[in-house]
């Protein structure tokens, strides 16, 4: 005897319909007014509706030293770390995803970690850290953390194409008298390409988007994103500012969309738990 | 044939010093797997591993207060201040407004995830996804500057209360003790609010996820066992649902007890943990003290992930 | 007519190992001696010993998890063993990897790859070897051409049906002139009608070339009309090699009777008491014939008279089962199976006298 209503798998109530939309859209909205803000002609405050738009401040953005400064910086820390993670997160992905040993699971854990924990856990215990083996800070604390934090993001993916990838082809290989470096290069780097591809573009996005730990290693030195936490306490010129996010966001965003469609075939990529 | 079979070899001899390489690591499994996890575990286990015991060993030294040198000498005097009223307030805060906010957002966030996980299929759950993990993935940073624009006075959301002639509404919340503020913009109506959106999408994942594994032939033995709707409900897709949502509680807890840069950017001069972490770290240079507050979070969260699993939350997974 | 035991070409039977038929004028292409792998507490394969002939079709046969594919990978060398001694051609090849072994498997999964083409597939081996691209892929062509799939050259794997993958699996594993062709369950994917046909072309591809098979199933059937000889495992030990015929007809112990064809496992007081035989005794059921009321056996034959308790048509043939009522037999139920051709079954009920041939009736170890 079913109860009346109850139509389970084909419509859902309006009110459900009407929860959800509106969910989705205030998750969406605030990133809209961010490009709107970067029109606007009004500078020193958010009034809303906008006086007026312009193209001005890009130009003005543009030619800002500082924003320069932060945006190199910031690449080049990207650039570094993801280098260091995709090579330990490889190693690591090649270690775990095939054999099974004693710890594995506490291998993965590890790994896992730096980012699992709330970012001022790591920011101040890498501080910490500094602090007590007087490292003073550089271009190499900041890509220390980011580095580590970024292992993980890589190291999912590589995990995720192993375990997929049927594990007789590497013995098929070696049947057929290739050694282990003929193996990885003819056989096992091909069908893993695309997924280190995704792993290390998405562990760009997140290094050159990393705030929370970043203040802690950064020292005097200035990320990108740094930057913007500098506007946001003491604002200069807002619309700059808003020109700068839409162009974080352009940068996070494009790599890590990118980074889903490589590696869309049924897995979903590393790019939760930021 | 037999002849033929026996003057060719069977098995290959010699090759060069790769090959050879090669025969070490495919005969001992071991020594490979050794090298592979070296370079990562040397790393982690140097780097943040020892980071965590730098903090712990620095929770327990102390700030000298006129040389404002760090003294490497055990001690429990930096734990003690935590327990200054002053310390005491911002740490309750702090978890107060956890609590709230990992409340607000289980709310919010279970109709989204619901009809994600039960009504969305093909193309339209694709996007469902998408739009869920699009604002995850764009900055942190510029999604909580967003807000900051939002909740100005003299930005949208008051131009909005203005349109709908609701400002004495706002001017009311405004009012409210504690809650309250000048601006929505400094106060903890303000800070909530972002909280809520910024942290939103950890929590829909995990309650669609355990709702997506609840099988629709459940609900409707149920409804054939003769409960309504609610009852069902309350019944068979809450409980079912419930390990999504302690996972997703802890993210949201987690990461509002630890978080330091929203508070300062939309919220009253009142200090949260993160803020002070931050700040005794930074010109202060106390990281003893910092070290201190920051351990109060972790054991916090590891209370509630064991009363989590006292309670069964993770028997489902 | 005595009774056989479980016969070869005359070799030591001992308690433990299996017989091993020794191979005489022929060379020996896999050579076991006492090997063991063990997977923890689990002995997958334990002390076998076996002697493989160069240019045979020979299939390893046994229930899921008996050893036959670990024996399989050891031959390969995807494994090496925890003891004893493994040579192919008269090669030690303990210690030594799978590239390094003139050997090649055709996998359950085909295992191509799947980023390369067809032909690049199979010249895989030749690229290795550093023959240069024309060579090879001249001679993939023809590993192609010998496997029945010539056009395919330039599609990849995933564009393949299953049995056109599995062609391109074996031709792979030929372009190398291997001295073994190791082939794990390769028909375990394929639906029944394409089965049958690759059966038949396997066979005729190994007469053809004249390269020594071995081939590992958990169908009966499939080792019984391919191999030249076969082994049969369980729980890592061999039970019995020999021939197909042999093994059918002659199968050593209950474990064997059972799983390969279906047997009648008369324990020692039966068959003592049905005809003054000593020891456990297996009979085939098709072996067994119904007498007419009042016809008498032959002199060779045995007779047991019972009451059938089910029948069972089977297209092409009718299976009867006879419980025995004697006194000392109750209990025991005989299998028949008789050709539907023999016109029309007694009814379940029904009171019958079966016979069958002394000589049909084998004498096995009592393990």
């Amino acid at each position: 005897m079913r109860s009346s209503g109850q139509t389970t798998g084909t419509r859902a109530s309006t009110g459900l319909k009407v929860a959800a939309a509106a969910g989705l859209a205030f998750l969406h909205l605030p990133l809209l007014l961010i490009f709107l803000y970067a029109f606007t002609t009004e500078e020193k405050s958010y009034q809303f509706p906008p006086p007026g738009l312009t193209f001005k401040w890009f130009a003005v953005a543009w030619a800002r030293d500082d924003i320069w400064a932060a945006i190199s910086l910031s690449a080049q820390v990207a650039a570094v770390s993801t280098l260091i993670a995709m090579l330990l997160g490889t190693l690591a992905a090649g270690a775990v995803a095939r054999s099974r040993f004693f710890g594995r699971e506490t291998v993965s854990l590890l790994i896992i970690l730096p980012i699992a924990l709330p970012g001022i856990i790591t920011g101040i215990a890498l501080r910490s850290a500094f602090s007590l083996a007087e490292i003073p800070f550089s271009f190499w604390t900041i890509v220390l953390g980011h580095a580590t934090f970024c292992v993980v993001v890589v190291y999912n993916n590589a995990v995720a194409r192993l375990r997929r990838a049927s594990g007789s082809l590497i013995e098929a290989s070696m049947d057929l008298g290739a050694d282990g470096f003929q193996t990885f290069r003819l056989v096992i780097l091909p069908n893993l390409a695309t997924a280190l591809l995704a792993g290390g573009m998405l562990a760009f996005a997140l290094s050159f988007d990393e705030v929370i730990v970043t203040t802690f290693t950064a020292g005097q030195q200035s990320t990108l994103p740094i930057w913007m936490l500098t506007e946001l306490v003491r604002p200069r010129q807002r619309p700059v500012t808003n020109v700068v996010a839409v162009f974080v966001i352009a940068v996070t965003f494009i790599p890590i969309l990118a980074a889903y469609y490589l590696t869309r075939e049924g897995q979903h990529s590393g790019g939760e738990g930021k | 044939m037999a002849d033929a079979a026996l003057t060719s070899n069977a098995v290959e001899r010699g090759g060069g010093g790769l090959r050879r390489f090669s025969d070490v690591l495919v005969t001992r499994p071991r020594l490979l797997l050794l090298i592979l996890l070296a370079p990562p575990l040397v790393w982690l286990g140097v780097v943040y591993l020892g980071s965590l015991f730098a903090l712990l060993l620095q929770s327990f030294f102390s700030i000298d207060e006129f040389s404002g040198l760090i003294q490497h000498e055990f001690t429990l005097k930096t734990y003690g201040e935590l327990l200054q009223p002053a310390n005491l307030d911002i740490i309750l805060r702090t978890v107060t407004m956890a609590a709230c906010v990992t409340l607000a957002s289980a709310a919010i966030a279970f109709p989204i995830a619901y009809y994600a996980a039960r009504y969305a299929r093909g193309r339209w759950k694709a996007l469902f996804y998408l739009a869920v993990m699009l604002p995850l993935w764009s900055s942190y940073l510029v999604r909580v500057y967003s807000w900051k624009l939002i909740l100005a006075k003299e930005g949208i959301l008051n131009w909005v209360f203005a349109e709908l002639h609701l400002t004495w509404l706002l001017d009311v919340l405004l009012a409210l003790p504690v809650i309250g503020g000048p601006s929505l913009s400094i106060s903890y109506i303000g800070t909530f609010l972002v909280f809520l959106y910024i942290w939103l999408p950890f929590m829909i994942l995990p309650i669609q996820a355990s709702l997506e594994r609840v099988p629709g032939s459940l609900i409707e033995a149920s409804g054939d066992l003769g409960a309504t709707p609610r009852q069902a409900f309350a019944t068979v897709i809450l409980p079912l649902a419930l390990p999504g949502i302690v996972a997703g509680s802890i993210f949201t807890f987690s990461l509002t007890l630890g978080d330091y840069i929203i508070p300062q950017i939309v919220g009253s001069s009142r200090l949260f943990i993160g803020q002070a972490v931050y700040t005794h770290q930074g010109t202060a240079g106390n990281i003893p003290l910092a070290a201190a507050f920051t351990v109060v979070p972790i054991v916090i969260m590891g209370f509630y992930l064991w009363g989590a699993k006292k309670l069964g939350a993770f028997n489902a997974l | 007519m005595p009774l056989d035991r479980a016969g070869g070409e005359g070799a030591a039977v001992t308690s433990d190992s299996a017989v091993t038929s020794e191979p005489t004028a022929a060379a020996v292409a896999v050579r076991f001696q006492k090997v063991a792998r063990h997977f923890g507490e689990v002995r997958a394969v334990d002390a076998v010993d076996l002697a493989i002939r160069a240019g045979e079709f020979f299939a390893l046969l046994g229930p899921s998890g008996s050893g036959k594919t670990t024996c399989l990978r050891l031959v390969a060398g995807f494994e090496q063993p925890d003891a004893g001694h493994i040579e192919i051609f008269g090669e030690t090849v303990e210690g030594v990897p799978a590239y390094r072994r003139n050997v090649n498997t055709v996998f359950q999964d085909y295992a191509l790859f799947p980023h390369m083409t067809v032909l690049d597939n199979v010249a895989y081996a030749l690229r290795i070897r550093g023959l240069g691209k024309a060579e090879r892929h001249d001679k993939a062509r023809r590993a192609l051409a010998l496997v029945r799939l010539e056009g395919y050259d330039d599609r990849r794997p995933v564009q393949l049906s299953g049995g056109q993958r599995q062609r391109v699996a074996l031709a792979r594993a030929l372009v190398g002139e291997p001295k073994v062709l190791l082939l794990d369950e390769p028909l375990g994917a394929l639906d029944l009608k394409l089965r049958e046909q690759m059966q038949v072309e396997l066979k005729e591809l190994q007469q053809r070339l004249g390269i020594t098979f071995v081939f590992v199933t958990h169908d009966q059937g499939e080792a019984l009309s391919m191999s030249d000889r076969l082994a049969v495992f369980n729980e890592g030990r061999i039970m019995q090699v020999g021939t197909p015929e042999e093994i059918y007809d002659a199968p050593r112990n209950r474990f064997v009777a059972g799983f390969v064809g279906s047997s009648n496992v008369l324990e020692p007081q039966v068959a003592d008491a049905l005809c003054g035989t000593r020891g456990l005794c297996s009979l085939r059921p098709e072996r067994v014939r119904l007498l007419a009321p009042g016809e008498a056996a032959a002199p060779e034959e045995v007779v047991a008279e019972g009451r059938v308790t089910s029948l069972q048509f089977h297209g092409a043939t009718r299976r009867l089962a006879v419980a025995l009522p004697a006194t000392t037999l109750t209990g025991t139920t005989l299998h028949v199976t008789l050709s539907s051709a023999l016109g029309l079954p007694p009814q379940a009920g029904a009171t019958v006298r079966l016979a069958w041939p002394r000589s049909a009736m084998h004498a096995m170890d009592d393990v």
